[in-house]
């Protein structure tokens, strides 16, 4: 049982700081999924934490114990790569026993910690195989079964499902997520989907630029988002970013002014916002809190219209020239070309200073 | 090419492109096919022919059908014997000895260290060398007894100095071969490791598999294909090793390093015994395409992937 | 993945076997530049004032450039005249593959199989009766048809690589096959012709066992001409040494510039 923590842990490649000053605590029995564009330092750190990349600054402690000069396989956690990296010339068997072969474990115990593996992994019937004869989507569990011979304290996973066909990416996701309630073990998942991230994940660490840009769980990022990244990264289609000034922040209410004739009040939060008035911010709304109504704070044409069939998504293009996505289960009404109003629910969203740094959040949670 | 268009404007009136493609890419093939076909089969059959027949061209009157009686006479000439025993210790000697180099040298030289594609050159460019002049190199400036260069690292070492060609003279046809052969067996291997998916050795490496298990465990088995090609195209070529004997020890001293290839040269070009000499070429033949079998083979098979 | 930096101990054990192999290439060199009785000296002299005067000797020696520019000759005749005939086999192999291409290729590929001593004897008849023997043409002849499977494997393997769907591209935007060829084709499988043409260039320098038992004074190239050097000229190391590295030095160039392709050729694609 493995508790991770990460200590100002920072990469560099000559002079390129591919991850910088990761502070992170990943419990144990925790399911962490690290997401972010392609290219933010995800698999930097996860192979840092794994020891195959050596940690340029900060410290690694598994278990409070430093780990930072662990070797890789001292370190008691496993890891499933995105190419499997299965041993081609060894047989499904063959390669899910490597480990404990390389530990000298008797043979006996070998086969025993390998048919129950399989027997998990529904891999009975391939044992004898080699890699070259699976599925993409068998390999994937070979990989994993490998990773779970060992019995680590951890999983690592390096966009596990990003080669497999989108049916069977869908049904890893689930069988991952079971895998990890049966064995009850710490995972980190890496992966570049946002969609994966939301359903798999106990908690999230966004990475945006080798920094963490928000730590939280799918919820939290969802609803309060901590930075414009964050808004913009989780959530599919996009939260809708409409600049704004703020015009008046009284005790109770606060007005913002959308374009010179419409202004959009909400009662004020708790602390006051640290603007003054006259400030430039931008709202964040989600597309499913827009609604259209006869006349509200946003107008324009409708320019696309999207039926998905369990919902529709409608692009308008509205009059301060942006454009913006409406999410709405309502499929007769509105039609290319249209004019339309639009209404804000009225306990959504959020609103973010010009640096980016959410300033509050209308929400539920 | 020029007529593609206007034929395949045809084939489309008559509803499909298929024949003329065809008749086109057949116009294409036969130059090139029409020649090898030719090069491979009329002196294969003509060796086979002569090789049934009396025929020296020194008395080219004496000359007719004699059923297997080269074959026979080849057969129970020690002579044969010998060059046969000669090839096999030739190419199995220079066989073992470049495939184990070519596995440490090209480990050596996937490493990451400084100069490396200057030194991958250096390990690579004996291929390159003319085979006279390898040998005649070898045989002068390295072997010679007197002043050649290990002739003076024996004696630095307090060691007597060696005839190379008088003593082991196949041993030292050996080191030359070794040495033109080894930079084509590293090469492949060194190509064949940068194919290794590094994710691999990482997984070993998390698997707790040290340097030496991952060598043995990953590296190793992920060799095992490439070197068997290797083995087999060099077998084909180290069949046929001519210069280096010709200009280093032309067989000798007596018949110590007459391999079937120098063989066949003496008794056809020396002697002019083309009987007996097409009976031999056809015994190499035979030999060759043992080792040609499986590896064409191979080549299919990579063909389909 | 980043590699690991190798150990001292690896990127010594690296350096040493890098220079054992080429040390007898650097003697050679070394002894070329010095005088015949520095070459023979004992213990061998490593500084020395490097003379030109073997380099001359071997130069002036009775038909060295004779037999150089008969290795030129064969060497560039022959591979321009197997790519000739290569081109178009592999283009057909390659975009307009049949049902039995493949078998075609291995059949191709099979005839560099058969050892050539095997065909000796009739070789050396035919050129005797049709008077080839000795000549030029007879040399470009045997080279050409002994690179040719590997010029059509390399040319094939490099048309295949090339994505089909420029050239299906190229032809609903109705360029024709012609300017097709031309104006991609070419371009595309440039390089691979160049490796093909450098290897073929190599393989016919190198060649040996025709050259020295199909040719004699007039034909020989400078793999005969070395060969017969051994008898009287062999003593004289500096000389020998000056006109090996004559022969050798263009090939060594091009075979390092074109090592990193060499090996598919060389495998006909039994190692990717
Ligand atoms: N070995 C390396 N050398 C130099 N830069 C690297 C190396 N590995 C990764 N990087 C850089 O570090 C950054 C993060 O890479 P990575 O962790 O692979 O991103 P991700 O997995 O999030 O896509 C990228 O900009 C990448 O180019
Ligand atoms: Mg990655």
């Amino acid at each position: 049982m493995a508790k991770l923590e990460l200590r100002k842990v920072g990469k560099f490649y000559g002079g390129f700081e591919a991850v910088k000053s990761v502070d992170l605590t990943v419990e144990d029995r925790e399911f962490v999924v690290f997401v972010g564009p392609s290219g933010c330092g995800k698999t930097t750190l996860l192979r840092m934490i794994a020891g195959l990349e050596d940690i340029s600054s900060g410290e690694l402690f598994i278990d409070g114990a430093r780990a930072n000069a662990v070797p890789p396989d001292k370190r008691g956690l496993a890891m499933v790569f995105q190419s499997y990296a299965l041993y081609p010339h060894m047989t499904v068997a063959g390669n899910m026993g490597f480990a404990l072969k390389m530990a000298g474990a008797p043979k006996a115990e070998i086969a025993e910690k390998v048919q129950e593996a399989a027997r998990v992994l529904q891999l009975e019937p391939l044992l004898n195989r080699r890699p070259r004869m699976l599925s993409g989507g068998q390999r994937q569990r070979v990989a994993i079964g490998r990773a779970i011979v060992r019995s680590p304290k951890g999983f690592l996973f390096d966009e596990p499902l990003s080669n497999l066909d989108a049916a069977l990416r869908v049904q890893m996701r689930t069988e991952l997520v079971k895998l990890h309630q049966a064995l009850a073990a710490t995972m980190i998942y890496v992966t570049h989907d946002q969609v994966e991230a939301m359903t798999m994940a106990d908690r999230i660490v966004v990475l945006e630029g080798g920094r963490v840009a928000q730590v939280g769980t799918p919820l939290e990022l969802y609803h309060r988002p901590a930075n414009l990244f964050v808004a913009g990264f989780i959530g599919s289609p996009k939260m809708n970013f409409l600049s704004a000034r703020a015009v008046a922040i009284g005790p109770r209410e606060t007005t913002l002014e959308l374009a010179p004739d419409r202004v959009l009040a909400f009662p004020s939060p708790a602390p006051a916002l640290a603007i003054a008035p006259g400030a430039a911010v931008t709202l964040g709304v989600r597309p499913e809190h827009l609604r259209f109504v006869e006349s509200g704070p946003l107008r324009g044409v409708v320019d696309v219209v999207e039926h998905l069939g369990v919902e529709t998504l409608v692009y308008v293009k509205e009059s301060s020239g942006g454009t913006v996505i409406v999410r709405t289960d309502d499929l007769s009404r509105v039609r290319q070309g249209e004019t339309v109003s639009l209404a804000l629910h009225p306990d959504r969203g959020s609103l973010f200073d010009t640096a980016g740094d959410a300033l509050f959040h209308l929400s539920p949670t | 090419m020029m007529d593609a268009t206007t034929l395949s404007g045809e084939a489309i009136a008559a509803g499909s492109l298929a024949p003329a493609r065809r008749r086109l890419s057949w116009l294409m093939l036969s130059p090139a096919v029409g020649l090898l076909a030719v090069w491979a089969f009329v002196p294969l059959a003509m060796t086979l022919v002569y090789s049934f027949r009396r025929y020296n061209l020194l008395y080219p009157e004496r000359n007719g059908f004699v059923g297997i009686r080269n074959y026979e006479y080849l057969l129970s000439d020690p002579s044969f014997w010998t060059a046969i025993l000669n090839t096999l210790v030739l190419v199995l000697g220079v066989l073992a000895v470049t495939i184990v180099l070519g596995t440490v040298f090209s480990l050596l030289l996937n490493q990451n260290f400084p100069g490396r594609a200057a030194a991958r050159l250096m390990v690579i460019a004996p291929f390159f060398v003319l085979p006279p002049v390898a040998a005649l190199i070898w045989k002068n400036l390295l072997f010679d007894p007197l002043n050649g260069f290990i002739a003076w690292l024996l004696h630095l070492a307090g060691l007597p100095a060696i005839a190379w060609f008088t003593h082991v003279p196949m041993l030292a046809l050996m080191v030359i071969v070794a040495w033109e052969w080894t930079p084509f067996a590293t090469l492949i291997l060194l190509t064949a490791l940068q194919s290794l998916d590094p994710e691999q050795l990482e997984a070993a490496r998390m698997d707790g598999a040290g340097p030496t298990n991952r060598v043995i465990y990953i590296v190793l088995p992920h060799l095992a294909r490439p070197a068997a090609i290797t083995i087999m195209m060099e077998s084909i070529f180290l069949l046929s090793i001519f210069a280096e004997i010709l200009t280093t020890t032309a067989g000798g001293p007596g018949e110590a390093t007459t391999t079937l290839t120098y063989l066949i040269y003496i008794r056809a070009l020396l002697n002019f015994d083309i009987g007996g000499a097409s009976a031999a070429g056809v015994l190499a033949i035979v030999l060759a395409n043992i080792v040609a079998f499986f590896l064409m083979r191979a080549v299919a098979r990579n063909l389909e992937a | 993945m980043n590699e690991q930096r190798a150990s001292l101990p690896g990127t010594i054990a690296a350096w040493v076997v890098a220079f054992l192999m080429v040390f007898p290439i650097l003697w050679m060199a070394i002894t070329a530049f010095k005088t015949e009785s520095e070459a023979i000296a004992i213990p061998p002299l490593l500084l020395f004032r490097p003379v030109l005067s073997s380099f001359a000797a071997a130069l002036a020696q009775s038909g060295y450039l004779h037999f150089a520019l008969n290795s030129i000759i064969v060497s560039l005749g022959s591979t321009v005249l197997a790519i000739l005939i290569a081109f178009p086999a592999a283009y057909a192999m390659a975009f307009q593959p049949g049902r039995h291409t493949q078998d075609l290729l291995v059949w191709m590929l099979s005839t560099k199989m058969l050892p050539p001593v095997g065909v000796l004897v009739p070789i050396y008849l035919i050129f005797r009766d049709t008077g080839l023997l000795d000549t030029v043409e007879g040399l470009v002849i045997v080279d050409t048809l002994m690179n040719l499977p590997i010029v059509v494997w390399m040319l094939f393997s490099f048309f295949r690589d090339i994505p089909r769907d420029i050239l299906e591209a190229a032809h609903m935007d109705g360029v024709g096959p012609r300017k097709q060829m031309m104006h991609l084709l070419l371009p595309l499988a440039s390089p691979g012709i160049a490796s093909a043409a450098l290897l073929a260039i190599i393989l016919s320098w190198n060649e040996a066992f025709w050259s020295i038992n199909l040719t004699a004074a007039h034909a020989g190239t400078l793999a005969a001409y070395i060969a017969r050097y051994s008898a009287p000229e062999g003593l004289f190391w500096a000389k020998l040494s000056a006109a090996s590295v004559l022969a050798v030095a263009p090939i060594l160039l091009f075979g390092c510039l074109a090592q990193r392709r060499l090996v598919r050729g060389l495998t006909v694609g039994a190692v990717k």
